[in-house]
């Protein structure tokens, strides 16, 4: 790599700080390590230059520069993500989204919000409750993450399984591409105002440009609300009722599975919400909807449901006290996993929901050849597993056995006719299993579109779609030079050589 | 060798029909995605031109082409998966097929498009034509869990899976639901099912325009989430007065408790529909779209839907209307003209709400285009897309309009 360029560095930091502050930039090592990891710890990088911008105007002045300059971007929101997807190498620079966090509008009579993408994604459910009104995408990091960051990656959550994930809830977006220049997308209503370039955004994890305003859809906070637990003595036995609630018919609005590992970890900290320590595992079911008479009835029916197909026993919440509590250790169970081990890989795949108890079983079987701790919490209703294994990183040749291990657990999920990624996107962690379930000529489409909207591959560069894998498309040859995602280093004003603590 | 004799020799004699279409256009009948992969990358080494029809029964087969390929021998059903709540179809299975194949695993497919009953999926994904039950179910992206797709130069291309959740790569099945065929030949569809419902309703409320307005307000304000919230002129509804019909579908307990809810809200003013009399309401408002000479859509918001019908009714009349007040859609057929079209597009820009005309004669879809002048900044973007996808311009697709 050509060496740095000091002159360079600092035209640029300059340059930035002229547009959002010089505290806003944010260059010493030790700041921008704050920013070398997301919520995956087996990926690390440390940016260039962080940069914060405070208005959408901001936005716009710092993306343009970095056009002209020719300098890689990585859009960053709170950084909870679980595939390193808000990653950036040395040469890039990082936009972190959190200051843009104003909600720009409520309509309750229109049921929608106009926020901006560094709004926590809880404060916009807060901020429509007087209304009525939720935001129904609840990823387990709501408390943090933002709506920006749920847009890029197409978060999902508990409550997807009825309610639809991120791209089920967003009507229009304002964007600001690559080379600067800004795009509306969609109509308020949701009818895409030509093709449907909004739905084609979402989850494009940041490589298509950074949305800057963002209109959801809320819908009305359900009147009734039943949530039940139910206890089995096997995994199989809780997968088999899965599959059982599913087809009867009555769409659940939450239903997530534990295993016995996930539950004396949330029983043993402080988020103990009551579940059975004995059982094998545990689900979560929750019901919902206009009419108490219905819900109950709807209850009453999953109830009978989970007993038939082999729970212990059945309890609902008695208020909304329990109702939380019990909602609180599922959420949290990520965090109380903490205890376990010093690292945490969170992984995410998706399968036939009928396919769930022989791939549970499975999952088991490979934790226990690599001597690993699987832990399973899930989202069973929509077949999106997320077995977690801890470890501890210092160990010498420990993380090379995660790594085997999530790679045949991503293989078994495959196989089974799943996907490798259902809420937690492709990011860096994903690329090398791309391949496995799409052919050249389906990554090489891909990486086109990709190209059409940042020609220069510079936004968030080396994620989602692995180069090496694609078939060659029409009109894309002239970017193979590239090092990285065909972006020409050689034509960068910009060089920030690597740190010596970057990987 | 002519250019129909090149297609037999790649597809089998079988495969072309000289004399099915009115303009003459010779039509092929692809019986693979393959073969499908095959023409079209023949189509863009020749530079023929294509149109994609399916069962010939929404779009006028009329667009100017060296070929027309039908994908109505794309009809297999590769899996219904009831326990998963999935299923995959070819593109060129007709929905009343499909439909009664999926219930009779217990499954439903919570679309009504407008269009006769043997309407191709393929079509109504290409178009992405919703119907009432948007309201309860989504738009038509919403059943989609992925698709396999031909480029205009051949390639196949696969997005999404069969599963309910997957953000593996791009989700490029969003651009393909409503791209009018201008971004690939869908050839295989990954549907998202639900189960087969208990108990399903239909009642009926005939009033004037303004009356059934506020009435459908007054139904989301008492939180009552029906399937289907449908406002139709009388022509379409087949009365004397506007009529508002209401669909509840779901467990029994669920549909009765929405029944009361809505007598409660209302003050017990709709009639109930038998079964028979349901699926008649329902089946001949889908179906009259299909017989007027030009059908389109606009999105606004719900508390502009009023003001939308005002409009229309202003600008082009309301004979044929039927609209999703609880989610500001409004479907319109009729005739009218290029000009007319145009003001009324124009007009509904300023309001920021979008009208895609989703049938009409090839003289009028090549004059306004599906989608007409896109928002500032969005026009190299779906002009990058088509060149990404049809490199060679071998899909005869009016997007744009020529204004």
């Amino acid at each position: 790599m050509t060496p740095p360029s000091p002159s360079q560095s600092d035209s640029l930091v300059d340059a930035l700080a002229g547009i959002v502050g010089a505290r806003h930039v944010r260059t010493a090592l030790p700041e921008r390590m704050t920013y070398a990891r997301d919520g995956l710890p087996t990926h690390r990088r440390v940016p260039g230059v962080v940069v914060l911008p405070g208005q959408r105007d901001e936005v716009i002045a710092v993306v343009r520069l970095l056009a002209t300059l020719g300098v890689p971007l990585v859009p960053r929101g709170a950084g909870t993500g679980l595939s390193g997807g808000a990653l950036a190498d040395g040469d890039a620079v990082l936009i972190v989204l959190t200051r843009l966090n104003r909600i720009l509008k409520i309509d309750p009579r229109n049921r929608l919000a106009v926020v901006e993408p560094g709004v926590v994604n809880v404060r916009l459910s807060a901020a429509a409750a007087p209304h009525g009104l939720h935001y129904t995408p609840d990823p387990s990091s709501q408390t943090a993450c933002t709506i920006g960051g749920n847009v890029a990656e197409n978060s999902g959550g508990p409550h997807c399984l009825k309610y639809g994930v991120t791209a089920n809830h967003v009507l229009a977006l304002e964007v600001v591409l690559a080379d600067g220049r800004v795009v509306e997308l969609g109509s308020p209503g949701g009818e895409p105002w030509g093709p449907d370039l909004v739905g084609l955004f979402v989850g494009s994890e940041g490589n298509f440009g950074i949305a800057t305003r963002i209109t959801v859809r809320l819908l009305p906070v359900p009147r009734a609300i039943r949530t039940q637990l139910a206890d089995f003595d096997s995994l199989r036995t809780a997968g088999e009722a899965v599959s059982a609630v599913i087809a009867s018919g009555i769409v659940p609005a939450a239903l997530e599975m534990m295993d016995q590992s996930c539950i004396r970890a949330v029983e043993d900290s402080v988020y103990a919400a009551g579940y059975p320590r004995d059982a094998a595992a545990v689900l979560l079911v929750e019901l919902d909807g206009g009419s108490d008479a219905a819900v109950e009835a709807d209850a009453a029916t999953v109830a009978e449901i989970l007993r038939s197909h082999g729970a212990r026993a059945v309890r609902t919440a008695a208020d909304a006290a329990e109702r939380e509590r019990l909602w609180l250790g599922r959420k949290k169970a990520f965090g109380a996993m903490g205890r376990l081990s010093r690292d945490l890989v969170v992984q995410d795949a998706v399968v036939p929901r009928s396919a769930l108890p022989d791939v549970l079983e499975t999952i088991g079987e490979i934790g226990a050849r690599y001597g690993l701790t699987v832990s399973n919490v899930f989202h069973a209703g929509d077949g999106n597993l997320h077995p977690n294994i801890s470890f501890d990183g210092r160990v010498p040749g420990l993380k090379a056995r995660v790594d085997a291990a999530s790679g045949e657990i991503m293989t078994a999920c495959i196989a089974a006719g799943g996907t490798i990624t259902g809420e937690h996107g492709v990011g860096l962690d994903k690329l090398r299993y791309m391949p496995l379930i799409f052919d050249g000529d389906s990554l090489a489409a891909m990486r086109a579109v990709r190209r059409v909207w940042d020609p220069e591959e510079r936004v968030n560069p080396g994620k989602v779609v692995p180069i090496h894998a694609c078939r060659e498309w029409y009109g894309s040859r002239n970017a193979e030079r590239g090092t990285r995602n065909g972006f020409a280093p050689s034509g960068s004003a910009f060089r920030v050589s690597r740190s010596a603590f970057a990987p | 060798m002519s250019l129909v004799d090149r297609v037999r020799a790649l597809l089998g004699s079988d495969a072309v029909d000289l004399a099915a279409t009115p303009d003459g256009v010779p039509r092929v009948a692809p019986a693979s995605p393959d073969a499908v992969a095959l023409l079209l990358g023949t189509a863009r080494e020749e530079g023929w031109r294509l149109r994609v029809e399916g069962a010939g029964t929404w779009l006028p087969a009329d667009a100017p082409a060296d070929l027309a390929l039908t994908t109505r021998r794309l009809d297999k059903i590769p899996a219904i998966e009831p326990q998963d709540l999935s299923a995959t179809a070819e593109a060129g299975i007709g929905c009343d097929v499909l439909r009664q194949q999926l219930a009779d695993r217990g499954t439903w497919l919570a679309l009504d498009p407008p269009g006769l009953a043997g309407r191709t999926l393929g079509s109504v994904v290409a178009t992405a034509s919703s119907g009432p039950l948007r309201q309860g179910f989504g738009p038509v992206r919403d059943h989609l869990l992925g698709v396999t797709f031909v480029t205009g130069d051949g390639r196949v291309v696969q997005s999404g899976g069969k599963v309910v959740k997957n953000v593996a790569g791009y989700d490029l099945t969003k651009l393909e639901a409503g791209g009018f065929g201008a971004f690939g030949v869908i050839v295989l569809v990954h549907l998202r099912l639900r189960a087969l419902p208990r108990a399903d309703q239909t009642l009926v409320l005939e009033g004037t325009r303004e009356d059934l307005t506020q009435v459908a307000e007054d139904i989301a304000a008492a939180g009552l989430q029906p399937a289907a919230l449908e406002l139709m002129s009388p022509a379409l509804a087949r009365r004397e007065r506007w009529a508002l019909a209401v669909r509840f579908a779901g467990s029994a307990a669920l549909v009765a408790a929405d029944e009361a809810g809505l007598r409660a809200a209302t003050g017990g003013r709709f009639t109930a529909l038998r079964a028979d009399e349901a699926h008649g309401c329902w089946m001949r408002a889908a179906e009259s779209f299909a017989t007027r000479p030009v059908t389109f859509r606009v999105g606004g918001l719900p508390d502009s839907s009023d003001e939308l019908l005002d409009l229309l009714q202003h600008q082009v009349g309301d004979e044929w209307v039927s609209a999703s007040p609880g989610v500001g859609a409004i479907r319109w057929g009729g005739e009218t003209t290029v000009d007319r079209l145009r003001r009324l597009r124009r007009t509904l820009a300023g309001l920021e709400v979008p009208l895609t005309v989703e049938r009409a004669a090839w003289p009028l879809r090549a004059a306004v285009g599906h989608f007409g002048a896109y928002r500032e900044g969005a026009g190299p973007l779906i002009a990058g897309l088509r060149r990404t996808f049809d490199p060679g311009e071998a899909f005869v697709v009016a997007v744009e309009g020529t204004e």
